[in-house]
């Protein structure tokens, strides 16, 4: 079994998926998102090492807390640990245990035939990816994260392949990832997708600047406001505006 | 059948006293919701906009309206008291106007004059006199028969809070005999229990004599009471008020004689909806009518009050009644019991707004009705007033008609009560041990002379051999010092209403208290895990440590500390049933300080878990501040290993959360772009 590099786990996870869920939050990030709130899980280095069969463990003592959610798994960056999610869900798929990937994509490379070969096999074990589009502009996202967003856009378009149940995440900051042009762009893209089942659009909170200041590492947006709920909830309509015109074009219903 | 009856189920509960009986027979299970509800009416506004008046004022007197300081309080020492007499559907003060605090000196003179004088009162100087010279007090006997050992312990919190200067509380009477059976009957049955006494005038027997008589002389002032409201108790309720009103008496009068540390009311939701559901049917009265009963009966509730020192008021965090209702609960032949009336008496919360008082105690099972465990989890988030107790569990021995007095107390309502003990501090025993029973904060000699640990750094089995000796002094101070102090309370302060509502033979759990758990528990965990070195001060006493290296903490559902834990309270629990306890009562013990958990904190020097001098402990069997850092499912799951066979009197674990960290706002998160796709 390949051990886990683990950020920590959370037995009582509210937020990340459906139901009450059992959260392991890896070690390891590539992106540089400004607005992480996690950023001690960025360093691919730390963390503890873990058996798969351990966290199956700790979720089995406490099953009864998880009959209506499952297992989640967030970080950090989970796809950068493939081989020990494969043999984690692999034991997870044999307690029947919802299994659900909270990623960004970023791991996902079309070309590398030994990653995608992994990744379906992963995709058989998996129930649900919660993926989390930072920004649909190449430009603006490379700005935002430091690195390119075509690989996250194809592992969307890989996901409605292998048909595997998706729900798309986005941060709305103000200022950086609230213009309607690209949240409407982003509808149209995600709206092709006819496993698209849910959508999350979370309002950016200030709450992770503490952790920049305990770790000494800058952080970008000093200075800029928390998203309101009820302004979120106008942004969310332009996605689904966004999905709507091309589900009409497209003819999905 | 009496006329009153009419149209109730009969059995066994019609020719003796036997509430339960009558709940079964007759009781509705609910399964509905709460949109059968009625708000508030323009009488209980009233009433309510007087009451928030009259608190303001209290608060900006200082906490204190009014004091009587002349009368003692007995069930019938005041005449009738009221807010707006031509809007109350319920009446009823404990004196003769709302916020006067009554003058109960039988714990204890000293407790009654501070309580006044901290208020800026003076008691009169006759009843102190009186109270001083000629009628001793359950206080002063306390201090009779202490000796050196017990007042040393006393003295350095090793043992805290024990009610040897107040009363004891913990004793529910079953006050909705009352109304179903009327005080006429009930005097009848007290007085064919008094006839069936043994004839041979032991101890015993001479004592049960006099308590019945004590208790028929009760339930006679009971009636003289509800009289001067204009009410008659003599009989049966015929109607749904009615019934409320004469279980509410049954209460007034036990807060008239009793300023106990908890006075609990029971259980008395769905006996009560029997009479509601018998006047819907006959159109006697409307839903908003019933509710408006509810709501004035709650509201009384919230102004029971009484006179407390600010010392008194520290241990208990506030000026707390533990007015205590049990709602919901399964019944032993499957059927729920709950009724519209438990959705009524949360509604209170609603209608009335959030309110510690009276504290509503909703019994959970897994198997309630998905409507109720909705609405309450809707209460919960909305108030947060409500605590849930586990019914799954304490069915079990308990069977379907217990109550839960003060926060965890299970017992049978009017067949089973409660000696209180308080708590013993196992923290501070810990550092008894360490120190060879001399106090760290003090330096005293308190405990047993016993050799203590000596080098530098604490080896666990040494450690734990020289704990588990200490705890065997404790049990046993613990347990004679609770001896002592209930032969006084039941001398020189009975708590005759209450027990008038109880049967003959009743059972009396012996409770003792379990404080600092989880402090112990990671004390022990560092020394066996990590390394812990002790630190001396000049006279050679521990008082602090250094430790190096990581060890597992209580509250993360690690087994190698929990099973500590778990231990632990196994071991003082049979270590107190060793022990003779007063009137053959039955020892149990809690792990539930609430709020007292601070001035232990405050009396207990540093721990091995690295816990500073003061700081106060963890409340309840709560792991300690900050320690559980695997999420809540973890914390409860460590809280869930203590054996509640050898806790029976109760584990108490204070959970606060965020609504927002019990998932997202929206409705159906899952398929929520169908929803907004318009699908």
């Amino acid at each position: 079994m390949t051990k886990g590099r683990i950020h920590s786990l959370e037995s009582f996870g509210t937020v990340d998926g459906p139901g009450t869920r059992f959260v392991v939050f890896v070690q390891g990030c590539p992106m540089r998102c400004a607005y992480c709130h996690n950023p001690d899980t960025w360093a691919m280095t730390g963390g503890t090492m873990m058996e798969p069969a351990e966290i199956i463990e700790q979720y089995e003592r406490n099953r009864p807390f998880y009959k209506d959610g499952g297992l989640t798994v967030t970080g950090g960056e989970p796809l950068m640990q493939i081989d020990f999610l494969i043999d984690l869900f692999t034991l997870a798929k044999e307690k029947d245990i919802h299994t659900c990937i909270d990623t960004s994509g970023i791991a996902f490379k079309p070309g590398n035939t030994a990653l995608i070969e992994k990744l379906d096999k992963l995709m058989t074990l998996t129930n649900l990816v919660m993926l989390d589009i930072k920004h649909i502009d190449p430009e603006k996202h490379k700005e935002l994260t430091q690195q390119p967003n075509d690989g996250i856009l194809a592992f969307a378009a890989y996901l409605n392949e292998k048909q595997i149940p998706m729900w798309i995440r986005h941060v709305v900051v103000p200022g950086i990832t609230d213009d309607d042009e690209y949240l409407y762009k982003l509808g149209q893209f995600i709206g092709k997708f006819t496993n698209l089942k849910a959508l999350d659009v979370l309002p950016y909170h200030t709450m992770g600047e503490k952790k920049y200041e305990n770790l000494g590492i800058p952080y970008k947006l000093h200075g800029v406001p928390a998203m309101g709920q009820k302004e979120v909830i106008e942004k969310k309509k332009v996605i689904l505006d966004g999905i709507k015109e091309v589900r009409k074009e497209l003819g999905i219903m | 059948m009496r006329p009153e009856w009419t149209d109730f189920v009969g059995g066994k509960w019609d020719h003796e006293i036997n509430v339960r009986d009558f709940i079964q027979k007759n009781y509705t299970p609910y399964d509905g919701d709460e949109s059968f509800l009625a708000g508030p009416t323009q009488n209980t506004k009233d009433l309510w906009a007087q009451v928030l008046e009259l608190s303001k004022k209290e608060r900006e007197a200082g906490g204190v309206l009014d004091m009587d300081t002349k009368v003692i309080s007995t069930i019938t020492s005041h005449g009738p008291g009221y807010l707006d007499k031509s809007k109350e559907t319920i009446v009823g003060f404990q004196t003769d106007k709302p916020f006067k605090r009554s003058l109960q000196p039988y714990g204890g003179i000293r407790m009654a004059e501070k309580a006044c004088a901290d208020n800026g009162y003076e008691v009169d100087p006759e009843i102190s006199e009186f109270f001083s010279v000629h009628r001793k007090t359950h206080n002063a006997g306390c201090f009779d028969a202490y000796n050196q050992e017990m007042r040393a312990c006393r003295s350095s919190h090793v043992i805290t809070g024990l009610p040897d200067a107040y009363g004891r509380g913990r004793i529910i009477g079953d006050y909705r005999r009352v109304a179903l059976y009327g005080i006429d009957r009930l005097i009848e049955d007290k007085q064919e229990q008094k006839d069936s006494t043994g004839r041979v005038m032991t101890d015993d027997v001479i004592r049960l004599r006099e308590e019945l008589s004590e208790q028929i002389v009760a339930l006679k002032l009971m009636k003289e009471m509800a009289a001067s409201y204009g009410c008659d108790i003599s009989r049966p309720a015929t109607n749904v008020q009615e019934a409320i009103q004469a279980t509410y008496f049954g209460y007034l009068a036990a807060v008239k004689e009793q300023n106990g540390a908890a006075m609990s009311l029971g259980r008395t939701s769905t006996f009560l909806d029997i009479y509601a559901e018998r006047d819907l049917k006959n159109g006697t009265f409307t839903e908003e009518q019933i509710q408006e009963f509810v709501d004035h009966f709650i509201m009384k509730l919230r102004l029971v009050k009484f006179a407390r020192t600010p010392e008194y008021n520290q241990i208990f965090a506030g000026d707390p009644v533990w007015v205590t209702e049990s709602l919901g609960g399964v019944g032993i032949d499957g059927r729920h019991m709950v009724t519209k009336m438990s959705f009524r008496y949360l509604h209170t919360l609603e209608n009335l707004g959030a309110s510690p008082e009276p504290n509503l105690t909703v019994l959970w099972s897994t198997r309630l009705p998905e409507a109720w465990k909705k609405y309450c989890a809707k209460m919960s988030i909305t108030t947060s007033s409500i605590q849930y107790e586990n019914d799954d569990l304490m069915r079990v021995t308990h069977g379907d008609d217990y109550g839960i007095a003060c926060c965890v107390s299970s017992m049978v309502i009017g067949k089973q009560m409660q000696f209180f003990g308080a708590r013993a501090n196992l923290a501070k025993c810990l550092l008894y041990a360490l120190n060879g029973g001399v106090d760290e904060v003090s330096h005293k000699q308190v405990g047993p002379k016993y050799r203590p640990v000596e080098g530098d750094i604490l080896d666990y089995d040494d450690v734990m051999a020289k704990y588990t000796d200490m705890m065997e002094w404790l049990a046993d101070v613990y347990v004679n010092t609770l001896n002592i102090i209930h032969y006084m309370h039941d001398k020189y302060c009975y708590e005759r209403a209450q027990m008038a509502l109880h049967d003959r033979d009743v059972l009396r759990y012996f409770a003792t208290g379990f404080a600092g758990l989880s402090v112990v528990a990671d004390s022990l965990s560092a020394i066996k895990y990590a390394q812990v070195k002790a630190i001396r001060d000049e006279d050679g006493i521990i008082v602090d440590f250094e430790t190096t290296g990581d060890f597992p903490k209580y509250g993360n559902d690690d087994d190698r500390v929990d099973t500590i834990a778990r231990d632990l309270v196994k071991k003082f629990m049979i270590m107190l049933r060793r022990h003779h306890t007063y009137r053959d009562s039955f020892p149990t013990m809690s792990v539930l300080t609430i709020t007292s958990n601070v001035t232990y904190g405050k009396a207990t020097g540093n721990t091995p878990d690295g816990r500073k001098k003061g700081q106060p402990f963890a409340p309840g069997a709560n792991p300690m501040h900050g320690r559980d850092s695997h999420g809540a499912v973890a914390s409860l799951s460590s809280v869930a290993k203590l054996p509640f066979q050898y806790s029976q009197d109760g584990i108490s674990n204070t959970f606060s959360i965020i609504p927002g960290a019990l998932g997202k706002e929206d409705k159906v998160f899952a398929g929520d772009i169908e929803i907004d796709l318009g699908k």
